[in-house]
């Protein structure tokens, strides 16, 4: 278990007010937050970069704030891949167990041994630069894996590359981490790779870490203004898809929800509350996702009122004040709520069959 | 690189006419003197093979080079401290490292030698344990050294920033300390920089002269000697020795630099 407990560290632009956070062996933490967060620095002060002004970080029980990078067993990767140039790809990989005088024999075993899980092993006799940018993340990837850390910290792994490559290398995330069961730690602005690999993700905002939770839970229950408005989407929801000629139907609890996707088995879905219709009757029309409901909550958001509606799951509704009135709905009311089934967003989910 | 072509551009017409100004200046010196030089070979031969001039421009590379060891010693780490740091009072101490650029040279002379001399408040000590600065080869050095340390630190230092910090980092949480990190990351990919430094202030210091005459008038460096053979035997007998060290400084730099290439072929790649 690593517990970090209100660790403050104030470096002028980025600062970290008081961060606790716990997180488990084996664990996928991600975490998200605007620039600025401190989100940089909060890896790089568990990594032992930068000791905190303030506060601890205990590694399974033994307390490792002032512990020198070296002997805490966490490595990192930056965005931009951050390779040593002066070195081949199969020195670099290798460079930590040679600062660990790992026997060279043992040394070339390893690191052969993880270029070809991350599928780098044709390129170790190359240079940095006369890699690919996913090539390059590949190699200091594997260079940080090599270490068997603890804890691998991913500094928005995925952001320096184009959209393929990025696909790519988080499936590899994913199945480097179902393999090796190494803890990770990955800061990201990409929400797909919010659900497709945290077991937990933390928003971070000026500082502090302002909720932590199940990716559906932090979606769907923003504790504040500022997490609901970062995250965006409030109609988050986890269900089980199948797909039939690009129609997926996504089972959540005992509702069937329909999306022009071809994502199958856990998945995600969300809906943004502007683009759901709110009627008091049943609507006659070929929208797919059509649903009876009771209103369960009215709250006043500014020009916009947010209804709460069940229908098995709850879904958030966002009305107009004109249209609201018009409608004269209370707390209780029985109506019908439809989206298209375009409307639907669906990412691919992480399986929780642990 | 791309080459591009000269003739059809014409700000670059105009650069390199204006440039060439200031080439031709130094090519039309070099010419003058060399065919002054050239006109009485005997002469040229004569004081090329005079010991005292021979072992003058030994001493005065040699020095110089003693100079650069000791600057590069202490010179690096502070290089690396004002590259990586921020602290209070940092521009104070960077103005510290550049006030031998500011200064006249003969106040840098006075300065050393207010320090070194046998009463000074280093070389007092020092003399009383029978080491002696004045007249002496370490009055030379360090007359040298502090003249000639700002271009080495400053290149040195910019060398170290150029390594992106984040290298370090990960190097660091690989296992290696600050130091071991330092030596396998960013000295590699600053090598360069420190040649080229290493380089400008070995040239900066086989140039001094005012500094070092005022502590170590004897052993004569090329400069003083050059200068008294002025003052004494003439301008046929200095402008020959003037001669000699330029053929033997161009030659000597020439390979230095074409050295350069090889060596910091790592700094391109940060």
């Amino acid at each position: 278990m690593l517990q970090i407990q209100n660790i403050s560290k104030d470096m002028g632009e980025f600062f970290l007010d008081s961060v606790s956070l716990d997180i488990s062996k084996g664990e996928y933490m991600v975490i998200i937050g605007p620039t600025g967060a401190g989100k940089t620095i909060l890896l790089e002060t568990v990594a032992g970069i930068y000791e905190p002004d303030g506060g601890s970080i205990h590694l399974d029980g033994n307390d490792i704030t002032r512990a020198p990078p070296k002997e805490r067993n966490i490595t990192m990767v930056y965005q931009d891949y951050m390779l040593f140039p002066h070195l081949t790809v199969e020195e670099n990989i290798g460079f930590g167990l040679k600062s660990k005088k790992v026997p060279s024999d043992e040394i070339h075993e390893a690191v052969q041994r993880y270029a070809e899980m991350l599928h780098i092993a044709h390129l170790l006799h190359r240079y940095p630069d006369t890699l690919s940018g996913g090539e390059q993340q590949r190699a200091a990837i594997a260079r940080a894996m090599v270490m068997n850390p603890w804890a691998l910290l991913l500094d928005e792994p995925l952001s320096a590359l184009d959209s393929k490559t990025r696909e790519n290398l988080r499936k590899e995330l994913k199945d480097i981490h179902e393999i090796t069961k190494t803890t990770i730690i990955h800061i990201t602005h990409n929400f797909e790779e919010v659900f497709d690999l945290a077991d937990r993700v933390a928003i971070m905002n000026e500082g502090k870490i302002v909720q932590v939770g199940a990716p559906d839970e932090i979606f769907r229950r923003p504790k504040n203004h500022f997490v609901a408005e970062f995250v965006g989407a409030t109609n988050v929801f986890k269900g089980i898809s199948t797909s039939e000629n690009g129609i997926a139907s996504i089972k959540i609890g005992d509702i069937i929800i329909r999306a022009h996707s071809e994502i199958e088995g856990d998945a995600y879905i969300s809906v943004r509350p502007e683009e759901i219709l709110i009627s008091t009757a049943p609507l006659a029309s070929p929208i797919r996702n059509a649903f009876p409901g009771k209103i369960s909550d009215i709250r006043h958001c500014g020009a916009m009122i947010r209804l709460n509606i069940d229908i098995g799951v709850t879904f958030v509704v966002a009305l107009t004040r004109q249209g609201f009135e018009e409608a004269e709905l209370g707390i209780g009311d029985c109506v019908y709520i439809a989206f298209k089934a375009t409307s639907v967003h669906l990412f691919p989910g992480k399986s929780t069959t642990e | 690189m791309a080459q591009i072509p000269v003739l059809r551009d014409r700000c670059l017409i105009s650069f390199s006419l204006l440039g060439g100004l200031i080439l031709a200046l130094t090519v039309l010196a070099l010419m003058n003197m060399t065919v002054r030089e050239l006109s009485d070979i005997p002469h040229l031969l004569r004081v090329a093979a005079d010991s005292k001039v021979i072992d003058s421009i030994i001493l005065t590379m040699a020095a110089g080079a003693n100079a650069i060891v000791i600057l590069m010693i202490l010179g690096i780490p502070l290089a690396y401290v004002l590259a990586r740091t921020d602290f209070r009072g940092k521009r104070i101490v960077e103005t510290i490292v550049d006030i031998p650029l500011m200064l006249p040279h003969t106040v840098a002379g006075i300065l050393v030698y207010i320090l070194f001399m046998k009463r000074g408040l280093i070389g007092g000590p020092l003399y009383d344990i029978g080491f002696s600065f004045e007249d002496a080869y370490p009055g030379i050095v360090v007359a040298m050294l502090f003249v000639s340390s700002p271009y080495f630190i400053n290149s040195a230092r910019e060398g170290f920033e150029k390594v992106p910090v984040h290298l370090e980092n990960v190097a660091r949480t690989l296992g290696a300390s600050r130091f071991s990190a330092f030596l396998h990351v960013v000295l590699p990919l600053s090598a360069r920089y420190i040649y080229n430094g290493a380089i400008f202030s070995w040239g900066r210091a086989i140039g001094e002269f005012a500094a070092i005459i005022m502590i170590a008038y004897y052993p004569m460096v090329i400069s003083t000697l050059l200068y008294y053979r002025f003052t004494t035997g003439g301008l046929k007998e200095s402008s020959t020795i003037a001669f000699i060290m330029i053929i033997a400084c161009f030659s000597v730099f020439l390979v230095l630099r074409y050295l350069s290439h090889f060596i910091g072929r790592h700094d391109d790649r940060v």
